[in-house]
C-alpha cells in the first residue's frame, strides 16, 4: 500500500478494533486460496520469476484481500509456514505484507505495532547481512521502505496522543522503548544506503562502469536486487523522514545522489516517483527555493495528468489523486510567493486556475483573509510532521501530536508575512520602467526610508541559496536603484529557437516525404 | 547493526566531527562532540551548518539534553550566515515553547529585522543585547557583510547615509570601510555623497546570463535519421 500515511487519522474511526472483530476469524485456519497463494508466490520467488511475483504481489494479494480479508487479517505466519518449507525469509516477507494489510484496513493495537517493528528489524537484518538472494519487483521493495516510514510516522502520532492511553498501554510503551525509536529508524535506512553501496554504484554508473538505472535496478547476472534497490529507495525514505522532522536541508542532502532532473529508478514505481518529488518540492518551498519547487511540481503534475488513466484500477489510485491535489495546493502557494507562471506548462496551469484560480487571486492581497488561505493550503498539503521524542510518562498526560505541525505552520506563515509588502511593489514595478523613490513612496503610502527597506526585502526574498550555497534569483521582475531612481527590468522569457528549428526540420522532412510519394502522371 | 555502531564508537576519536556528521549522524553518542564543535566554531570563527543541524536534531530526539547556551550560539552563527536561510532552518527544529523564552525571542526579532531589510531597528536592538552577541566574535562584521551584500543586489549608486545606516558605521570608520570595499569589491566614490557599486547580475539584471539556447542531445538524436 503505497504512501499510505494518510490513514493515520483513521485510528478507531469506523474501522474495526481487532479485539472486537468478527469471532469467525481464526488465525490458524488456512483456506485453500491462501495456501495456493503462498505456495505459488514461494515458488516464483525461488525461481526468480519477477514477472509472476509481481502479478501475485500486485494483483492476487489485493484481489484476495478485497474478497476474503476485508475486515480480518490474513492467516498468521505460523499457520502458513509449513506450506513454504518454513523458509525464514519468506516468512518475514509474508509477515511484512500481513502487517501492511492490517495497517491499511484495520486498526493495529500497540502490541501489533511493536511486533511489526520487530519484523522489520529481522527482515532488514537478513538483507543487511547479505543472505538474501532473491529478485523482487521494485514495487514491492518500494512498498517496504514506504510502509516502514509510514508505520514510524503513524507510531509517533499514536504515541503523542497520550490523553486516552490506558495504564497497560503506557506500561508497554515504557517496556518497549526501542520500538520505532527514531535513532533506530534512521540507522536502518542509513545502513541500507551504506551497505548497498548505492551511492558508489550511481557514481560508477555515471562513468559507464556499472548498469543500474539502465536495468531499472534489476540484476540480470544471477545476483539479487534486494539490497541495492532497498538502499536506493532508502534515500527517498531518509528524504521523507527528515521532512517529517522539519530538517529540510538534510532532507535534500539525503536525496542528492539521485538526480531528479533525469529519469531514474525512482521513476519506475509511481508511488516512489510521487513521494520523491512531493518531498523534494516541499523542502525547496521551505528553503525559499521557489523556482526549483515550481519546476519539479510542474513536471510531475504534467506526468500525472498524462498517466493517471492507466492507474485507475490500481490500489493506489486514490493516493495518486490525493497527492496530485496536494501538489497543486503547494504549486499555488509557490506561485503566489513567486509569480513565475511562465515556468508552468499550459495544461498544468489551466488545471491550477480551475482548482485555485480564485484563491490565488485572494492570496495576492496579503490581508488577513489571504493569510487564512495560506494557512488552509499549507495545512492541507504539508507532510504529517512528527515529534520524534518519547513523552515523559510522569507528567500529566497531554496530547502533543499537533505540536510539530503547528510549529512548521507558524514559521511558514511568518515567512509569508515577511513577504506581504512585496506584492504591492510588484504591482507598481510592472507598470513603470523607471520611477523615483519619492513618487513610489507616495503611491504606496509609506515614507522613503520604509520604501528602501521594502525594496531591500524584495531583493533579499527573491534570491535563494542553492545546494552549492550559490545565490540564485527567483525574481519575476527585477530592478536596480541609482541614487533615488528605481529602474525596472522585466525578465523576458528566453525564446527557445532550438525547439522551433527542430520541429520545422521534422515537418519539412515529412512534407518532402509526402512529395516523394506523389507520382506525377 | 549494533555491533557496527559499537565498533564505530571505539574508532570515534580518530574521526573529525565533519566525518562523524557524514558517516555516523544518527548516533546519540556524538552529541558531546557536536557541542564542543559549536564552541570551537565560535572561538575559531568557522561555521558548519550541517554539524549544527545534526546537533539540533539530537536535541529534538532527546529534549532533556538540550543546552540553551549552545542553541543560542548556533542561532547567532546562523544569523551571521545571512543571506542563507540558516536561521529558519534551525528554528524549524527547535520546539515552540523553547522559542518563546529568552534569548531566543530577541534573536528571532533580530532575524526578522535582517530578513526585512530594517537595519536601523536591527542595530538598535543589537545595542540592547550586547552581552548575548559579544559571546560570538565576528558578529558585527558578518552582519555588515550581509548588509553590503543586500545593498549591492539593490543599488548601482547608494547614498552614503543609507550605507552608514545599514552597516551602523559613521565618520572616519565609514571611510575605512569604503576603502576596504574599494580594494576587495571594486566600490568607488561617486559624485556628491554617492558610492558606486560595481555592476553584478543582480543590480544590473541585463547582465543576467541567459541560459543560451541549449538543445539536449536526445532532441537532436530524433532528427538523426533525417540528417543521415
Amino acid at each position: 500500500m503505497s504512501f499510505s500515511y494518510d490513514y493515520d487519522e483513521a485510528d478507531g474511526h469506523g474501522q474495526m478494533q481487532l479485539s472486537q472483530q468478527d469471532v469467525a476469524y481464526d488465525p490458524n485456519f488456512v483456506p485453500d486460496y491462501v495456501k495456493s497463494f503462498v505456495v505459488h508466490l514461494y515458488r516464483y520467488i525461488r525461481e526468480k520469476n519477477v514477472y509472476e511475483i509481481y502479478q501475485m504481489y500486485e494483483s492476487s494479494f489485493h484481489a484476495l484481500s478485497d474478497r476474503y480479508f476485508k475486515e480480518t487479517p490474513w492467516p498468521s505466519v505460523d499457520a502458513v509456514a509449513h506450506y513454504v518449507d518454513n523458509d525464514h525469509v519468506f516468512c518475514l516477507l509474508y509477515r511484512e505484507m500481513w502487517f501492511r494489510h492490517l495497517f491499511a484496513r484495520l486498526s493495529p493495537t500497540l502490541k501489533q505495532r511493536i511486533d511489526s517493528w520487530d519484523n522489520y528489524c529481522s527482515l532488514f537484518g537478513v538483507v543487511l547481512h547479505g543472505v538474501v538472494n532473491m529478485q523482487l519487483p521494485n514495487q514491492w521493495l518500494w512498498d517496504m521502505v514506504d510502509e516502514f516510514v509510514y508505520q514510524f510516522q503513524s507510531f509517533c502520532q499514536y504515541r503523542a496522543k497520550m490523553k486516552n492511553k490506558t495504564e497497560q498501554e503506557i506500561a508497554l510503551l515504557g517496556q518497549y522503548d526501542k520500538a520505532w525509536n527514531v535513532y533506530g529508524v534512521l540507522n536502518y535506512l542509513q545502513a541500507l544506503v551504506e551497505k548497498s553501496a548505492i551511492i558508489q554504484i550511481l557514481d560508477r554508473e555515471k562513468e559507464g562502469l556499472e548498469q543500474f538505472t539502465a536495468n531499472d535496478g534489476y540484476d540480470y547476472d544471477g545476483g539479487s536486487n534486494v539490497l541495492k534497490v532497498l538502499g536506493y529507495f532508502s534515500m527517498v525514505g531518509l528524504l521523507r523522514v527528515h521532512c517529517l522532522l522539519g530538517d529540510y536541508q538534510t532532507a535534500l542532502k539525503c536525496l542528492q545522489p539521485i538526480d531528479t532532473s533525469q529519469q531514474g529508478v525512482y521513476f519506475t514505481v509511481i508511488g516512489s516517483h510521487i513521494a520523491t518529488i512531493y518531498h523534494y518540492g516541499f523542502a525547496c518551498l521551505m528553503l525559499r527555493r521557489y523556482v526549483d519547487a515550481i519546476r519539479e511540481f510542474n513536471k510531475i503534475l504534467l506526468h500525472i495528468y498524462m498517466i493517471k488513466q492507466y492507474h485507475q484500477k490500481s490500489s493506489q489510485y486514490e493516493q495518486i489523486l490525493k497527492k496530485n491535489e496536494q501538489m497543486y495546493a503547494l504549486l499555488a502557494i509557490c506561485l503566489s510567493l513567486c509569480p513565475q507562471v511562465n515556468l508552468v506548462d499550459e495544461t498544468v496551469n489551466s488545471q491550477l486556475r480551475e482548482k485555485y484560480g480564485e484563491k490565488m487571486a485572494r492570496m495576492q492581497k496579503f490581508d488577513e483573509e489571504a493569510f487564512a488561505i495560506y494557512d488552509e493550503l499549507f495545512s492541507y498539503a504539508c507532510p504529517k510532521f512528527i515529534t520524534p521524542s518519547a513523552p515523559s510518562f510522569d507528567e500529566p498526560l497531554v496530547n502533543y501530536n499537533q505540536d510539530a505541525y503547528r510549529l512548521q505552520l507558524k514559521l511558514f506563515l511568518y515567512e509569508v508575512k515577511q513577504q506581504q509588502l512585496l506584492s504591492g511593489i510588484r504591482t507598481f514595478l510592472k507598470v513603470y520602467s523607471s520611477i523615483s523613490l519619492a513618487k513610489l513612496a507616495n503611491y504606496m503610502d509609506v515614507d522613503e526610508t520604509t520604501l528602501r527597506t521594502i525594496l531591500l526585502t524584495y531583493k533579499h526574498k527573491t534570491r535563494a541559496v542553492d545546494s552549492d550555497r550559490k545565490i540564485i534569483s527567483n525574481a519575476d521582475i527585477d530592478f536596480y536603484i541609482e541614487d533615488d531612481m528605481i529602474r525596472v527590468v522585466e525578465s523576458k522569457p528566453v525564446k527557445r529557437y532550438g525547439d522551433i528549428f527542430l520541429r520545422q526540420i521534422i515537418k519539412l522532412e515529412g512534407v518532402m516525404n509526402n512529395l516523394d510519394s506523389i507520382k506525377l502522371e | 547493526m549494533e555491533r557496527e555502531m559499537q565498533k564505530q564508537q571505539q574508532e570515534e576519536s580518530s574521526y573529525t566531527v565533519e566525518q562523524l556528521v557524514t558517516f555516523n549522524p544518527y548516533n546519540p553518542d556524538i552529541l558531546p562532540d557536536l557541542e564542543n564543535y559549536v564552541n570551537e566554531q565560535v572561538s575559531s570563527q568557522t561555521y558548519s551548518l550541517d554539524a549544527n543541524l545534526c546537533l539540533l536534531r539530537h536535541y529534538q530526539f532527546e529534549p532533556d539534553r538540550m543546552s540553551i547556551q549552545i542553541v543560542s550560539h548556533i542561532l547567532i552563527k546562523a544569523l551571521m550566515a545571512m543571506p542563507a536561510p540558516d536561521f529558519s532552518l534551525c528554528l524549524f527544529l527547535i520546539p515552540e515553547k523553547v522559542q518563546m523564552e529568552e534569548p531566543f525571542k530577541t534573536l528571532i526579532v533580530l532575524s526578522h529585522y535582517l530578513e526585512t531589510g530594517r537595519f536601523c531597528q536591527f542595530w538598535d536592538e543589537v545595542a540592547k543585547s550586547r552581552r548575548l552577541l559579544e559571546a560570538v566574535p565576528g558578529f558585527e562584521q558578518a552582519i555588515q557583510a550581509y548588509a553590503g551584500h543586500v545593498l549591492s543586489l539593490t543599488y548601482q549608486k547608494v547614498p552614503r547615509a543609507v550605507l552608514a545606516e545599514a552597516i551602523n558605521i559613521e565618520g572616519p570608520s565609514l571611510d575605512k570601510f569604503i576603502e576596504h570595499q574599494a580594494v576587495n569589491s571594486g566600490w568607488a566614490l561617486g559624485k556628491g555623497q554617492l558610492i558606486v557599486i560595481p555592476k553584478n547580475e543582480f543590480n544590473h539584471p541585463e547582465l543576467k546570463k541567459s541560459g543560451g539556447d541549449i538543445v539536449p542531445l536526445e532532441h537532436i538524436a530524433r532528427i538523426f535519421p533525417i540528417l543521415g
